[in-house]
Order: structure tokens, then sequence, then C-alpha cells
């Protein structure tokens, strides 16, 4: 095959069995070289399966998986040399400094920190303060930075991110991928899982995954001009019992509450909303609003998981 | 629950209150983890505690639930004083957290029969209950399922059932959607207002904003003070924001 981008990863009908369960049924995708890819999708969607293997970390059932054009099965050596990996779990030494740990992983990367500096440096200066600090005793969000440092101070081509933000309060959140950001534009190809579906917006493009399959693969935007139906936001005064009435109304399809409103779609193409408003108010639903929206990344992906 | 019994359940909402803190101080040595806060909880509120990583939330919430003592300051949950009845405290809430809630290498029957039991509730009680427990959520199939063997949003749903299983008069839930999936997330909110509309307080930390609107009111922490505390709709207004989203950024960034 001929590629005509330089693809750095390429994923083709990777499954992974464990014993009995099937955690990943069939991938397949490519990451173009300086992309930001995005996987995203809930807990034992399969994420950090796709990317144990995709660090050499663990064998693929079957499938092919190359990355930097390196097969991920017989040339694991040269993978690993190329990538940082940031696992979700937090994988640095806890009763080393700050400091010791960035110089213990670039040491063993054969490289120094002076040597990388310019690549860490706008995140290490938010930790260096601490740099004599035990790695355990870092807040959270210290954590995270000094792990990502330390993924990086090998100038890997491709860093690989799991679930970087979970549990991470959301101006921490914001905070570290406008850092991404900042390093997909030095040139590093990064591979990002999230459970947050409001992320997907900040990568170039997205694989929405679920129960081990990816649903849908484009850029954000294409997502959602995918959608393919229309959407509206509902809301009244009494919004629990809203959605049990929605419900009941035998035109309406989906009802799923966001935010202060409930996003509803119908069965038809279309929805007759004087209809739909005199119906509510006969149920005694008052300060009744409702607007068609456009459809968000969290609706594409329900609407992918019920189809 | 017809018109009546809810406008009766909204009028008890506003008048009795479940939780009052007044002048909550904690301290680790030097260190001011809850900085003097001061709140009420009404009944059947559901109270949104929302917070940045370290703000002092989880401090908050060990002091509510009788698990830590307060350095100062009056703290009264379900009519008991934390310093003096912390037992009573304990009978009277649940809690459900999102990293250990339930026994994994248990079934849900016997998860369900374990904290029914913790709770001295008698084993007719906890039979029948279960039964109609089991029902509600359709889980009848895999009632001897082992808990390990089952998706995270279903875990979920069985630990939040478990935590209101002996009908305690608050339950604080430590982020419990994290990591979910989004049908199965709203899935549990609406548990959450059903739980509420019977009566019970629930008291949840998230760090979805989508969430913090489903609550009743919301507080944010930052630095182990409450930086802001209304509605919704009134914080929206009050920071000049289009989301709570945007609202969380101006208070903690």
């Amino acid at each position: 095959m001929q590629n005509q981008t330089e693809y750095i990863v390429e994923v083709s009908d990777l499954k992974k069995t464990y014993e009995k369960v099937e955690a990943v049924k069939g991938v397949s995708f490519n990451v173009s070289k300086g992309e930001l890819f995005g996987l995203i999708g809930p807990d034992g969607a399969g994420k950090t399966s796709i990317f144990r293997i995709l660090t050499t970390l663990m064998f693929p059932s079957s499938g092919d998986v190359k990355l930097l054009n390196y097969d991920v099965v017989s040339e694991y050596k040269n993978i690993r040399t190329n990538i940082g990996y940031m696992p979700q779990r937090f994988s640095l030494y806890q009763d080393l400094s700050v400091e010791e740990n960035l110089a213990f992983f670039a040491r063993i990367f054969g490289t120094t920190i002076e040597e990388n500096y310019d690549l860490i440096k706008d995140i290490y200066i938010q930790i260096e303060p601490f740099k004599d600090r035990l790695a355990g005793k870092l807040s959270g969000g210290m954590k995270q930075k000094l792990a990502l440092c330390c993924a990086l101070i090998h100038s890997p081509d491709v860093l690989v991110l799991d679930e970087p933000t979970t549990g991470v309060d959301a101006v921490s959140r914001k905070e570290f991928w406008e850092m991404l950001i900042r390093l997909k534009q030095k040139g590093i190809t990064i591979l990002v899982s999230t459970p947050y579906m409001d992320e997907a917006n900040m990568c170039d493009r997205v694989a929405l995954i679920q129960n081990g399959e990816i649903m849908s693969i484009d850029k954000p935007e294409a997502v959602i001009a995918n959608f393919g139906r229309k959407l509206w936001a509902v809301k009244s005064n009494n919004i629990y019992q809203l959605i049990q009435d929605l419900r009941s109304i035998d035109f309406i399809d989906t009802v799923f509450p966001f935010g202060e409103y409930l996003h509803v779609t119908a069965k038809d193409l279309d929805l007759d909303l004087k209809d739909l408003k005199l119906r509510l108010k006969e149920k005694n639903h008052s300060e009744i609003e409702i607007l068609e929206i456009e459809a968000n990344i969290e609706d594409c992906f329900m609407e992918l998981m019920t189809k | 629950m017809n018109d009546r019994e809810k406008k009766e359940n909204y009028m008890t909402k506003d008048t009795e209150n479940i939780i009052v803190v007044k002048n909550l101080m904690k301290k680790f040595g030097s260190f001011v983890a809850n900085d003097n806060l001061t709140f009420e909880v009404r009944k059947g509120e559901i109270f949104g505690f929302l917070g940045a990583n370290g703000a002092g939330k989880t401090t908050a919430i060990k002091i509510l639930s009788g698990l830590s003592f307060p350095t100062s300051g009056d703290v009264m949950v379900a009519g008991y004083d934390v310093y003096k009845e912390r037992e009573l405290v304990k009978k009277n809430i649940g809690y459900m957290s999102q990293k250990f809630s339930l026994y994994e290498d248990l079934t849900v029957r016997e998860n369900i029969r374990f904290y029914g039991g913790i709770y001295g509730l008698s084993s007719k009680y906890i039979k029948e209950k279960t039964e109609d427990l089991l029902e509600r959520l359709k889980m009848k199939d895999i009632q001897n399922s082992l808990i390990s063997s089952l998706p995270l949003g279903w875990k979920q749903k069985i630990a939040f059932s478990v935590a209101i299983f002996h009908d305690p008069k608050i339950v604080f839930l430590d982020e419990p959607t994290g990591g979910v999936d989004p049908i199965t997330r709203r899935d549990f909110w609406e548990m959450i207002y059903e739980a509420s509309n019977a009566g019970i307080t629930v008291f949840v930390t998230t760090h979805y904003m989508d969430e913090a609107e489903y609550c009743d009111r919301v507080s944010i922490m930052d630095k182990g003070r409450i930086e802001g505390m209304d509605t919704p709709g009134e914080l929206k207004r009050q920071f000049d924001a289009q989301n709570m989203d945007e609202v969380f950024l101006k208070i903690a960034r």
C-alpha cells in the first residue's frame, strides 16, 4: 500500500481478547504526522487496551499495528525509544523528587534535561519552584505536569496520553489542553484518550469508541455535521416532570438532559412546535422554551450508541 | 406522586434544613483545608458541591459524614451533632464514591445483602426490598453475577441503590459519574432526581459542569473557601456567564 500522507500510526483490524472478554473488536485507524488525535469514550470502551498495544506494553490478539513504520510485535524495541507515554495511573517514582524523576527519565533514554529543555520549559517552569519536593507529595495538577515532562524529556516523535484529564477539575483540564496545543505546534504527533466528550473539540480528528468498536472517526466538525437530524433544546418550570412527559408523547424519539435544557429528537424529520407546546401546557408546564439547536459531540455519541 | 404531594414535598424542602454548617474550620497543621464554611442544605434538595482539585471538598465531606472532626465550628447533619453523635450521623446518611463502593468479588445480590446487614435491617426486609430493587433496576437476570463482571455504568447504578437502601436522610455522592458513558450518566441523574423527589437529600460532587445545572443549588469552593453559592441560574447571572463551566472558570482560575 502506498501512503500519500505520512502516517505515524497505522492500525488495521486490531483485536484484543482477555480470556472471554473481547476488549477491542477489530479497530482500524491512521494518524498523520503532527496530528492531535483523540480517542473518545467511556471507561471499558477499549481505549487503554489500544494505547497499551500502541506503546508495545502488550501484544495484540490479531491485526496489524505500526508506529513510525515499525511493527509493534516484531520491532517493538525501535518504537520504545521514540514514543512518550503517560499512563492513566500516576507512574513516577513517588520517593524521588521532581528533579530526580526528570533526570532519571532523561538518563534512561540516553539524554539530559538540558538537551531537550526547550521542549518542556513552558510546563516545567510551573513546577520548578517545587523541584526538591518528593513526587508523591505533589498535588494532582502538579503530578500531571511532571508526568508530562517525563514523557517528553527524550523528545519523542509521538506522545501517547491515556486519560490525562480524568478526575481533573475544569480549570486544570483547560490548562492541560492548552499545553497539548502548544506541543502540537512543535510538531509532535499526539494521541490522547478521554471520557470527556467536550474535549473532542480540541482534537484535529477523533474516534468515538464504545464497547471495543469505533462508532465514528472524523474531524469533530464532520462528526457533528453527520448527526443527520434536527435537535431541539426544551425547558419548562419542572424539568424532571418534563422528561417523563416528553417521553410519553408519541412523536418524540429521544429525550436527554443537557445542563438546564433537555435535548430532544423527533421520530419524524420535523416537529410541530405549536402542537408540542400545546401538549406540554395541557400537562401543566409553564415557562416553556423550545429552540432548534446544533448537535454537539455528546449528542452525536449518544445517537451513535442508540443506533 | 401527584401534584399535591409534590407541593408538600417542595414545601418541606423549603423549610427544613437537613445540614447546617456554621463557621466550619479544618486545619492540618498550618494548612487550612476548610476556611470558615457556612451553609445550609434543605431536605430533599440536590446540592452540588463543586470545586477545583485540592479545594477542600473531600475534607468537608469527611466531616459531614462523621469520619473526621472539625477543628472548630458547628456542624449538624440530619439533626445530629458531628462532634458528639457521630454514630447517629453515620446511621442516617448514605455514601457512594467513584473509587470504592461495591465488593468486586461478591455478586449483585450479595452486595445488597451485605450493606443491608451492616445497617441492621432485618433479613425479611432485605429480601423483600432486594426483589423490588432488582426489578426496578431491570437486573434480575444478573443478580448472581459478580460485580467485577459488570460494566462501570451498571456498577454505579447498583452502588447508588445500595447507598440509599437503608432510606438515609442524606446521600453523599463523590464524583459518581466519572468515566461513565453519556447515556448511563443521564440515567444515573434520573435516579438522583427520583431519590430527591422521594425526600432524600442529595449532596453531590462532580467535574462535569453540565451536571451542575441539574442541581437545585450549587456551591463552588476554591482554596478552602466557598466563593459562590446559589441556584445555577442565579450564579450565571451573578458571574455574567453563559453556563456553569464559565462560572467555575471565573471562580477557580
